[in-house]
């Protein structure tokens, strides 16, 4: 995490390599008592290595759907993903997930917390605890380590949490709409903050999200998801300079692609 | 309100009286309820003594706190004493809520862990534990004689219940969200009850334990009811065929006193082992 990393990573959509994730005809369907629900319907889509990837949709478009069959929690029906080239067979050590809540273990401190991934694939903890500790003081939370969720905001909950899934070194970070829970201004915050997560330690992320604005502002690409059964409308490739400020927002570009998001999302007949 | 600068002016007592009436808003368990005691006793004091109620119906409270001071005045080791007595009741309590809430939490776990066990011991369940586990207490003197046994057993079955009830209703509470997070960490089966099904389980399973810890008491006693060489409830029924009611007056208020230390002693361990369930629901608020 050197400074010639940090400038190089802000560099524009700096270059994608290889596939890291490709999927190939992924389906997936429930088995209820009235008959099988389709979630997910042919879905065919990479993402590079070091890419950030947005998926957005309206709520029931199967978007967490496909991040719990990314992190190999869910088995899907047909079709193929590969993680790094092999075949995806339940969770590995190579994704991490973040999830809505920051589902924290109340009666463990930050650093209990941010070390239990360690803990339950029974690796050493000692030597973690020095990355764990520098990860806390990355996001601000160095002097909370040993303090107990309760005694968090819901802001510094949601960074330990980042930090809990970034403590073994994943190339990949699921986020399922992560700052959902957050009011506006916090979310911003953590927005620029994740920012400055990725561009440091240059994981991907794919980001499950119904706001288009995040998703706009965070990603090099949007993944436009329509619902019953949930298939890809569109993949938008978003070209907003780096590093983005807020500000970024309020640029005609930036407004251009919300429109063009909102039209792919509206064109199934939602409003929201 | 407005107060006139008279030099008789009652601020003072103004001040004093709005003083004493924040305090009781406040404070009400150190001002009011010590207050309802006092009441009780005088009422109970005027039933003996203004109203003549005779004294094998209700007898005069001094009556009831010199039996008890001499009830408490031997040695633990004679007969009489009531440390005695109190001592095997406790001891016959203890050991059936360690045994019985120790089983309802392991098969509680067991039951929901495993939803086939579960569903398939479910109308047994239900069905023992609607029960009324108190009438199979005689039928525990013909099982285990008069002795230590079949007091600690009918406990035993008396506490097991609201443990493996809670346990149950605190597995089913287990935040989804927990065990996704540890499965995507490849928990293995026992991290996942060990480390997070268990402890999340854990306020769940002490509400169970202070409703256990209160009923073993009961169990103890009715054991001791049916038949019995010592212990409270015995002494209790010995005291009741002699028709001597100051005594048993002084017994059930030790009773009392032994569950609400019980009880006591189990929130003691709640708040050391599960010291962040409260503060938890408190930071979440509204």
């Amino acid at each position: 995490m050197n400074n010639a990393g940090v400038a190089t990573a802000f560099e524009p959509n700096a270059a994608p390599t290889s596939a890291l994730i490709q999927s190939r005809g992924l389906s997936k369907t429930y088995a209820t008592g009235n008959g099988d629900v389709i979630a997910l319907k042919n879905l065919n889509f990479e993402v590079n290595d070091g890419e950030f990837v947005s998926v957005v949709g309206q709520s029931g478009c199967g978007k967490s759907t496909l991040l719990k069959v990314l992190a190999g929690l869910l088995p899907y029906t047909s079709g193929s993903v590969t993680l790094n080239g092999h075949p995806l067979r339940g969770p590995t050590p190579e994704s991490a997930v973040v999830f809505q809540s920051p589902v924290l273990l109340p009666w463990r401190t930050v650093m209990e917390n941010v070390l239990l991934p360690i803990e339950l694939r029974k690796l050493a903890m000692a030597s973690y605890r020095d990355r764990a500790a520098e990860l806390l003081n990355m996001v601000g939370l160095g002097d909370f380590a040993q303090r107990y969720p309760f005694e968090l905001s819901g802001g510094m909950q949601q960074r330990a949490a980042i930090v809990r899934a970034l403590v073994q070194d994943p190339r990949l970070l699921l986020m399922d709409e992560p700052f959902g829970a957050l009011d506006a201004m916090t979310r911003e915050q953590m927005n620029l903050e994740l920012m400055r997560i990725w561009s440091q330690s240059r994981k991907t992320i794919i980001f499950i999200t119904h706001s288009i604005a995040e998703a706009i502002f965070l990603s090099d690409r949007v993944i436009a998801m329509t619902s019953r059964p949930g298939t890809i409308a569109d993949v938008l490739t978003i070209g907003l300079p780096r590093p983005r400020l807020l500000s970024v927002i309020n640029t005609d570009r930036f407004g251009r692609y919300a429109a063009k998001l909102r039209s792919l999302l509206d064109a199934q007949g939602g409003m929201f | 309100m407005v107060h006139t600068l008279d030099d008789r002016s009652p601020v003072n007592a103004t001040l004093t009286r709005d003083t004493f009436v924040r305090t009781l808003r406040r404070y009400p368990q150190f001002t009011i309820s010590p207050a309802i005691l006092i009441g009780l006793i005088a009422v109970w004091w005027a039933a003996a003594h203004v109203l003549r109620m005779p004294a094998y119906i209700v007898p005069p409270p001094e009556d009831v706190l010199r039996a008890t001071v001499r009830g408490l005045s031997y040695s633990p080791w004679d007969k009489a004493s009531y440390w005695y007595h109190a001592g095997i009741t406790v001891w016959e309590a203890v050991i059936g809520f360690t045994l019985g809430s120790a089983a309802g939490a392991v098969i509680g776990l067991a039951l929901s862990h495993w939803p086939l066990l579960g569903r398939s011991w479910y109308p047994y369940i239900v069905g023992f534990q609607s029960l009324p586990k108190v009438a199979l207490a005689p039928l525990m003197v013909v099982w285990f004689g008069f002795g230590l046994g079949g007091k600690v057993f009918i406990t035993a079955i008396i506490t097991f219940f609201p443990v493996l009830v809670n346990m149950m209703a605190g597995y089913q509470s287990v935040e989804p969200e927990r065990l996704e997070l540890a499965r995507s960490c490849n928990a293995s089966e026992m991290h996942l009850l060990t480390k997070i099904i268990i402890p999340s389980c854990l306020p769940f399973l002490f509400a169970g334990l202070g409703v256990a810890s209160v009923l073993s008491i009961l169990g103890a006693v009715v054991g001791e009811f049916v038949g019995a060489s010592a212990g409270l409830g015995m002494l209790l029924m010995q005291y009741n065929q002699a028709l001597e009611i100051a005594p048993m007056f002084a017994i059930i208020l030790l009773l009392a006193g032994i569950g609400f230390l019980m009880n006591y002693l189990v929130s003691l361990a709640e708040r050391r082992y599960c010291f962040w369930a409260q503060r938890a629901n408190l930071a979440r608020g509204p």
